[in-house]
């Protein structure tokens, strides 16, 4: 029998209260500066962007997940992955340290990134933590502000997802972010960004799974060094503009 | 729609107890049409209080930092006293549907100052923007005067349901050419038993009968 967690779909679902409106993946600065003006922009940018910066949240998601997932449900049938992690559960803040300051090191030229990404941690923890309790995510807690990515895949692994999926939960995510900030911010033909917005995630789903792939391998190492460090240092350069600008709607 | 709100009356309104809602000092939501007078309300009820309790404010102001500096710039508060918090264009998500950034907010300045009193700023939205009961645990709603005489009339979840409605600048009601016993007739209609107060904080900064309101509520929290 194979069946969709419906938990996962919920992740997936930006009407869960998880802080994600008020950040427009650096779409907002862009914006600002006349960089992206237009539906055709978003079209170029928009795969830019999940080649260059998709690897290293999908890739902690999936290392999370993965992590996160316990031993006695690391043989079900639905954890399909082949490499399983032996790696300690990690039910202790000190078990999750390492990967955390992984993520740090990959957003490590913008202050403004790791806020924004510890802002949407913390906020996604308070949900994940009452709808799937688990010692993963209590765990998590001890970082008082764990990354995204992190909580995004522990929850997925208490709502019963694979570390695959939790991979492709973080790259739905920043497409997603991109996308409702654009048509906020620009007044885009919403059903044109939704077609804009299927096609980029039928590309991303490589990038997904390669950083899965990748993410499977650190933790079967225990070396949070293997996660993915692809960047974009526009991206990073905008973040922190944006980070110091007045007048700004999203907070990142 | 005018039925419906009849059956309010039914259903007395008392503010205390209040709803459980979320641990810790009381917290009041501000909200109301742009430019109703949030941040003036805001502001009058920190210089009439600031004296007999500790307060905090979360302003959500559309553009981010602007409320916080006119509080700042009129020393109402000082500057750690005050967050502001970003809502992407989406006012009533912040203080509804996911109010995760402003709990963030929050429970940041209530760990650093331990108040008695938090106030949280929505951006200004519409006349169906109200505070989730998961974030406060009791909301203003501030409406103006030269918006018009017939919004009480028109309703909407803000006028009808917010635990005190204030109609603000009522010295323009002449100027515009609105009836304030209209305000107060269809106001007192359409809310039943919950309270109703009609000021201009222009003229009256200290926000007499808001400051009494809230004091009232403060105590109840306390018990
Ligand atoms: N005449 C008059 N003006 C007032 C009164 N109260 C506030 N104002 C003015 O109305 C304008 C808007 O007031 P704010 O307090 O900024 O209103 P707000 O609801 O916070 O506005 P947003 O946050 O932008 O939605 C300011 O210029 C205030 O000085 C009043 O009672 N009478
Ligand atoms: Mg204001």
């Amino acid at each position: 029998m194979t069946s969709v967690p419906m938990g996962l779909l919920l992740l997936a679902d930006s009407r869960l209260p998880a802080g994600g409106h008020g950040h427009s993946g650096g779409i907002e600065a862009l914006v600002d500066r006349g960089l992206l003006r237009s539906t055709d922009d978003l079209h170029a940018v928009l795969p830019a962007r999940v080649r260059t910066t998709a690897a290293v949240p999908a890739g902690a998601a999936a290392a999370a997940c993965a992590l996160a997932t316990p031993p006695s449900r690391r043989q079900e049938s639905h954890h399909q992955d082949t490499r399983r992690p032996d790696g300690g559960f990690p039910d202790t803040g000190q078990g999750w340290r390492r990967w955390d300051a992984a993520g740090s090191v990959r957003m490590a030229p913008a202050a403004a990134l790791r806020d924004a990404s510890r802002a949407q941690g913390a906020a996604l923890l308070r949900t994940a933590g009452a709808a799937w309790p688990s010692p993963a995510l209590d765990a998590l807690r001890a970082l008082r502000r764990p990354h995204h990515a992190l909580v995004l895949g522990a929850a997925a692994a208490a709502a019963g997802a694979t570390p695959a999926q939790a991979a492709a939960l973080a790259v739905h995510h920043l497409i997603g972010g991109a996308c409702t900030a654009a048509v906020r911010l620009l007044g885009l033909d919403p059903l044109a960004v939704g077609a804009l917005a299927a096609r980029a995630g039928r590309q991303a789903e490589p990038v997904a799974a390669g950083a899965a792939d990748a993410a499977l391998a650190a933790v079967a190492a225990d070396d949070p060094a293997l996660l993915p460090t692809d960047g974009n240092p526009l991206a990073d350069v905008l973040a922190e503009l944006h980070h110091r600008s007045e007048a700004t709607l999203f907070a990142s | 729609m005018r039925r419906k709100h009849r059956d309010d009356l039914l259903t007395a309104h008392v503010p205390t107890p209040l709803p459980a809602g979320p641990a810790g000092p009381l917290r009041v939501g501000i909200g109301g049409p742009v430019g109703g007078g949030k941040t003036a309300l805001v502001a009058a009820l920190c210089r009439a209080l600031r004296d007999r309790m500790s307060i905090v404010v979360v302003t959500n102001d559309i553009y981010t930092t602007e409320d916080a500096d006119f509080l700042r710039r009129h020393g109402v508060l000082p500057d750690e006293r005050i967050r502001a918090v970003q809502t992407g264009c989406c006012p009533h998500t912040a203080i509804r549907d996911d109010i995760t950034a402003n709990l963030d907010a929050v429970d940041e300045l209530v760990a650093r100052h331990d108040p008695d009193l938090v106030l949280v700023e929505s951006g200004g939205d519409n006349l169906t923007a109200t505070f989730s009961y998961g974030l406060v645990h009791a909301q203003i709603f501030v409406l103006d005067v030269a918006g018009g005489d017939k919004v009480p009339r028109k309703g909407g979840p803000g006028v009808t349901r917010s635990d005190l409605l204030v109609i603000n600048k009522i010295d323009l009601a002449e100027l515009v050419g609105a009836d304030l016993d209209v305000m107060r007739r269809d106001a007192a209609e359409v809310r039943g038993e919950r309270p109703t107060v009609l000021v201009s904080l222009r003229r009256q900064p200290d926000a007499g009968p808001i400051a009494d309101w809230v004091t009232g509520l403060v105590a109840a929290r306390r018990g």
